[in-house]
C-alpha cells in the first residue's frame, strides 16, 4: 500500500523536475544561468517577466495568442453545439459518414494542409490576421468540440427533449433555457479543450502570421533561433505559457480523460 | 438509444460542416492540384498524371523518414503503455484532494505549449545549463543532442515520454475508476493475488479505454512536429527528420509543391487507415462495458 | 459450516466518531445458528449491507469481534474466513469461460486439478450450468450470471456462510421466483448458512426462517415472519411489514380500553394491564388486514367517512377519516366496498399497544 504512493510521488517529482527547472531559470539573469548550475536560485529576479511585460514586441505575442484562441474557442462552441445535438438525437442521411470525415480531420497531420491554407488565405487576403488563425485551428478543434459535445449529450436521457415539447416548449426556447443549462459542464469541458489545443498548437499559428498577430510560440522559437540567447527571459516566457492552463485545468479535472479520448470514456 | 428519423439534422450540423469544409476539402483539393502539376510559378504548370507519385513513392528520404517515424512511434508506445498503466494503478483509489491534485500535476505536461515543451527540454538537457545535461556530463559520459545522433533520440524519446505519458495515465485511470468495488470485494473472497486481480478484472476492464489510448498516442506521435522543430530541428543531419518535418522542409523549405501534394495524400491516407480503425473502436467502447 | 456470533459488533465510518450519529451500526449483538436462512431486512442505509462486509471481512469493525463458531475473525481477511458472497448484480471475470469463473477461487487456493474439475462439475450441475460450461462468461443473461458468481462460493466445500447482497435486483421479475426456489433448494440440499440482504420484504418473507429487521442501526427485531407481522417490536417493523403498513393511533387509557379522540375502543385485559403500567406516549396499533368493516352498525364499531377504495387487485384497501386521524383497512377483493360511511371495528386479539414506538409486552 504504501509502496506505490513512493512510485507515485517519484513519477510526479520526475514529471515536475523539468518544469521546476524552466522556474528557476526564469528567476536568474542570464549571466548567473551560464555561470553556474544551482538548484536553489539564491539571488531571485524577476527582470525577466518585467521585460515580458513591459516591452511590446513580447507581451503582444501574448494578446495576439489569446485573441485568436478566444475566437476560435467561440466559434467552435457555436457551431459544435447545435451539430452535436444533431448527432446525437437524429439519424439523417450519411450521419455516420459525416462524423467519421469529422474525425479524420481531427487526426490530419498540420504540415499537410500547410501550404494549401498559406494560399487559401492569402487569397482572401486573410494572411496575418487573428481570425484566419483561428479558423486554422477549427480544422482541428472543431471535430473535437463536436464528439465531447456528442458524448455529454448522448449522456442526457432523450425523454427530457420529448417532455419539454410535450410541454409546448418551442425548439429554440427548450435548446437554450433547459438544454443548454443541462449540459453546462460539457460546455465548460468542450470550451477547456478548444481552448488548450488552439493554445498549444504551433504549426499553423506561426505559418499563417507574420508580424501584426505573431503569437507568443512564433515569438518564443524565433528567440531560439537567434544567436546569443536570453535563457532567463525564455524561460520566464515558457512559464507564462503554462499559466493559464494550470489556473484552469482544476475545474475540468474529472473530464480530462473523456475530454483528450473524444468524450468517449 | 434510438433516435428520430430526420434530414433537419442536416440544417443543424451545416454551420460545422462548411467550415470543416472550407479549411479541410478546399485545402485538400489544392493538395490533390499540386501532385499531378509541375507547377513553376503562378500562371505556369504542366499536368503530370502520377509523376510525382512514382518519385515520392521510390524517395529514399522518404522511406528513411518513414522507418525512422514508425520505429519512434512503435518504441514512444512500448514504453508508454505499460508506464502509463503502471503510474494509474499507483494512483489514489478513492475521490478526494489527493485523487484531485494528483491528476492536476499528472496531466500538467499536456497543457504546456507543444514548442515550449521543446524549450524545457533544450533547457534541461544542454550540457552546460541543464540540469540532466549538466548530471550526466559529471557523470562522465559525455551527452549532447546536438551532436549525436543517438543521443538526440534518447532525448526526444524521453521528451515524449514525458510529455504523453499523462495521456495514457488519464485514460487507464478513468478505466480503473470505472471498475465497481464490488469486483475488488469478490476477489478478495475467492483469494485473488493482486496480479490475478490486474489480469482478470483491471485490465480486461481497461480494454477499451486502452485501445483508445494506443489509438491516440499512435496517431498523435505519428503526426509529431513542433517538438523535435524546436528540440533538434530534425538534425543532427537527418537522424530526427520525421514524416511531418520532411514534408515541411519539402514544401516550405524547397517549395517542392509537385512532391509535398503528392507526399501528402499518401501520408493523410495512412493516417485515414488508422483513423477508420480508431472510429470503429470509439463506437463500440461504451457497449462492451456497459453489463 | 458454522455458528455466526456478532459480539458487540459497532462500526462508524468516520476515523473518530464522538456520538452515536456518527455510527452507521450502533450495537449488534447477536448469534446465527449454523445452516440458519436469515434474512437483513431493511431501507436503503439502515447498516444492513455494513453488517454483511464486517461478516465477510470486507469492513473490519470499529468495536466488538466476529466469531465463526469458537475461532475470532475479526481480524482475518476475507479469504481467511470461508465465506462467499454474492453481489448486488453479477460480479464476473469477463475474459474467462464459465468453467474457470468457477474454478478460480479453487486455482487461487492450490488444489489440483482433478479435484477442481470433479468439484466444479458437480456444482454446475447443481446450478444447472453444465450446458454453458465452456461458453465465456460474458455473452450469458443476467440470471445465468447471478448463479455463477453464487456457483464461485459453492466450490469451496470448507465454505461457512453464503451472504447476499440485494441479488436478485437485476433479475426478470419471472426470473426472480426461480431463482429464488433455486436458492431454497440449495439451501436444503447442502445445508449451509444464508444471510440475505434486501430491502424487500416479500423476498425476505418468502426466502429466510428468521428475519433480522435493522433501522438507522440497529437491529429493532429478530423473528419468524409471522413473528414479525403479528407482534412487532417497533413500530417501525409495523409500518415497514405488511402492505399497507400497520396503522397507528395516539391514544390514553380509560377504563377497559383505550381512548382514541372521540372513540373508545375496548382492548383485552392483558392489553390494558400493560397499558396501564406504561410510562410514555401510548399508541394503538392494529393491521389493515385485521380491521373489520361493516355495512352498519355491530357491537363495539365506530361510525367513520370513508375517504377513498382503492383497488389493488388481489384486495381492496379502504381509507377511512377515524377521529382527526387516518386508518386503512384491507378487505377481500370482492368484498363489497363501502360507499360514503362505514362501521369499523377492532378484533380484540390484533390491537397492540406501544409506548414510546415500541411494543408493550
Amino acid at each position: 500500500m504504501k509502496k506505490r504512493y513512493i512510485i507515485l510521488a517519484a513519477y510526479l517529482v520526475l514529471i515536475m523536475l523539468p518544469i521546476y527547472w524552466m522556474l528557476n531559470m526564469s528567476l536568474r539573469t542570464n549571466a548567473d544561468i551560464m555561470a553556474q548550475l544551482v538548484f536553489i536560485p539564491t539571488d531571485i529576479t524577476f527582470a525577466n517577466y518585467t521585460k515580458i511585460f513591459t516591452d511590446a514586441s513580447w507581451y503582444s505575442g501574448y494578446i495576439n495568442s489569446i485573441i485568436y484562441v478566444v475566437l476560435n474557442t467561440i466559434i467552435c462552441l457555436v457551431t459544435a453545439l447545435p451539430a452535436a445535438y444533431a448527432f446525437s438525437r437524429y439519424s439523417f442521411i450519411g450521419d455516420k459518414h459525416v462524423f467519421f470525415w469529422l474525425l479524420t480531420n481531427r487526426m490530419a497531420p498540420a504540415a499537410v494542409f500547410l501550404l494549401p491554407f498559406f494560399q487559401l488565405y492569402s487569397t482572401f487576403n486573410l494572411i496575418d490576421t487573428h481570425i484566419a488563425v483561428a479558423l486554422a485551428h477549427c480544422l482541428f478543434n472543431l471535430p473535437l468540440t463536436v464528439w465531447i459535445l456528442e458524448g455529454f449529450i448522448s449522456g442526457v436521457p432523450r425523454e427530457i427533449d420529448e417532455t419539454a415539447f410535450i410541454d409546448g416548449y418551442k425548439f429554440p426556447r427548450f435548446f437554450f433555457f433547459v438544454f443548454i443549462p443541462l449540459i453546462r459542464s460539457g460546455i465548460g469541458v468542450a470550451a477547456f479543450f478548444c481552448f488548450m489545443f488552439s493554445w498549444v498548437e504551433l504549426l499553423f499559428a506561426r505559418t499563417l502570421t507574420t508580424t501584426a498577430a505573431k503569437p507568443i510560440a512564433a515569438i518564443m522559437t524565433r528567440t531560439v533561433s537567434a544567436s546569443g540567447l536570453d535563457w532567463g527571459l525564455l524561460a520566464a516566457a515558457g512559464i507564462l505559457t503554462i499559466v493559464p492552463g494550470a489556473l484552469v485545468i482544476w475545474f475540468v479535472r474529472n473530464y480530462l480523460a473523456k475530454g483528450f479520448a473524444l468524450g468517449r470514456v | 438509444m434510438k433516435k428520430w428519423q430526420d434530414n433537419k439534422g442536416w440544417l443543424f450540423i451545416l454551420p460545422v460542416f462548411l467550415i470543416v469544409a472550407f479549411s479541410a476539402i478546399i485545402p485538400l483539393m489544392t493538395v490533390v492540384n499540386y501532385s499531378i502539376q509541375d507547377i513553376f510559378g503562378p500562371g505556369q504548370r504542366i499536368f503530370v498524371g502520377t509523376e510525382w507519385f512514382k518519385e515520392t513513392l521510390t524517395d529514399p528520404r522518404l522511406h528513411e523518414a518513414l522507418w525512422r517515424q514508425l520505429l519512434f512511434s512503435g518504441l514512444v508506445l512500448l514504453i508508454e503503455m505499460p508506464l502509463g498503466i503502471a503510474i494509474a494503478l499507483t494512483m489514489p483509489t478513492k475521490k478526494g484532494l489527493g485523487a484531485s491534485l494528483c491528476l492536476v500535476l499528472v496531466a500538467l505536461p499536456l497543457l504546456i505549449p507543444w514548442n515550449v515543451i521543446g524549450t524545457i527540454w533544450i533547457i534541461f538537457t544542454r550540457p552546460d545549463i541543464g540540469l540532466m545535461g549538466a548530471l550526466i556530463n559529471n557523470m562522465g559520459i559525455s551527452f549532447d543532442h546536438t551532436a549525436s545522433g543517438l543521443h538526440a533520440w534518447i532525448t526526444l524519446m524521453l521528451m515524449e515520454v514525458w510529455h504523453w505519458t499523462p495521456l495514457v495515465i488519464l485514460l487507464a485511470y478513468a478505466g480503473l475508476r470505472s471498475i465497481p468495488e464490488a469486483y475488488y470485494q469478490a476477489a478478495r473472497i475467492d483469494g485473488a493475488s493482486a496480479w490475478a486481480i490486474f489480469k482478470y478484472i483491471q485490465l480486461p476492464k481497461m480494454r477499451g479505454v486502452l485501445t483508445i489510448a494506443l489509438l491516440l498516442r499512435f496517431m498523435d506521435s505519428f503526426l509529431i512536429y513542433a517538438e523535435p522543430f524546436v528540440l533538434t530541428g530534425g538534425g543532427p543531419g537527418n537522424a530526427t527528420t520525421f514524416l511531418s518535418i520532411y514534408l515541411v522542409k519539402i514544401a516550405v523549405g524547397q517549395f517542392d509543391l509537385g512532391p509535398a501534394g503528392a507526399f501528402s495524400l499518401i501520408y493523410f491516407l495512412i493516417v485515414l487507415l488508422f483513423c477508420y480503425l480508431f472510429y470503429q473502436v470509439l463506437l463500440n467502447v461504451g457497449k462492451g462495458e456497459a453489463s | 459450516m458454522a455458528q455466526i456470533c456478532l459480539d458487540e459488533i459497532a462500526h462508524s465510518y468516520l476515523p473518530f466518531p464522538k456520538t452515536d450519529e456518527d455510527y452507521a451500526l450502533k450495537r449488534i449483538h447477536n448469534i446465527w445458528n449454523d445452516g440458519g436462512a436469515y434474512a437483513l431486512l431493511g431501507p436503503s442505509g439502515c447498516g444492513k449491507t455494513t453488517l454483511l462486509n464486517i461478516i465477510s471481512g470486507l469492513l473490519k469493525p470499529s468495536k466488538g469481534r466476529v466469531r465463526f463458531d469458537e475461532t475470532d475473525v475479526t481480524e482475518l481477511p476475507p479469504e481467511k474466513r470461508n465465506i462467499a458472497q454474492v453481489f448486488q448484480f453479477p460480479v464476473l471475470y469477463d475474459t474467462m469461460s464459465v468453467f474457470n469463473n468457477l474454478a478460480f477461487p479453487l486455482k487461487n487456493r492450490g488444489f489440483d486439478k482433478a479435484y477442481i474439475t470433479s468439484r466444479v462439475t458437480e456444482i454446475a450441475k447443481i446450478l444447472e450450468l453444465e450446458t454453458v460450461l465452456h461458453k465465456k462468461a460474458e455473452g450469458l443473461g443476467a440470471d445465468a450470471k447471478q448463479k455463477i458468481s453464487l456457483g464461485r462460493g459453492l466450490v469451496r466445500e470448507d465454505v461457512a456462510a453464503i451472504l447476499f447482497d440485494e441479488p436478485l435486483t437485476v433479475i426478470d421479475p419471472q426470473l426472480k421466483w426461480q431463482l429464488r426456489c433455486k436458492l431454497k433448494e440449495i439451501h436444503e440440499q447442502l445445508k449451509l448458512t444464508l444471510i440475505y440482504v434486501t430491502h424487500d420484504q416479500v423476498e425476505a418473507l418468502t426466502f429466510a426462517d428468521q428475519i433480522i429487521v435493522m433501522y438507522e442501526g440497529w437491529i429493532v427485531q429478530i423473528g419468524t415472519p409471522q413473528e414479525l407481522f403479528e407482534y412487532p417490536d417497533h413500530k417501525f417493523v409495523g409500518y415497514f411489514i405488511g402492505s399497507p403498513g400497520m396503522n397507528f393511533l395516539p391514544c390514553i387509557m380509560e377504563n377497559d380500553g383505550v381512548r382514541v379522540g372521540r372513540f373508545h375502543i375496548p382492548v383485552d385485559e392483558k392489553t390494558a394491564a400493560l397499558g396501564k403500567k406504561a410510562t410514555g406516549r401510548l399508541e394503538l396499533g392494529i393491521r389493515p388486514l385485521y380491521l373489520k368493516i361493516h355495512a352498519r352498525e355491530m357491537a363495539d364499531s365506530f361510525q367513520v367517512p370513508v375517504q377513498s377504495v382503492e383497488d389493488q387487485g388481489s384486495c381492496q384497501v379502504v381509507t377511512l377519516a377515524f377521529s382527526e386521524h387516518r386508518i386503512k383497512a384491507r378487505i377481500a377483493e370482492n368484498d363489497p366496498a363501502p360507499e360514503s360511511m362505514a362501521w369499523v371495528s377492532f378484533p380484540k386479539e390484533w390491537i397492540r399497544l406501544f409506548a414510546d414506538d415500541q411494543l408493550l409486552k
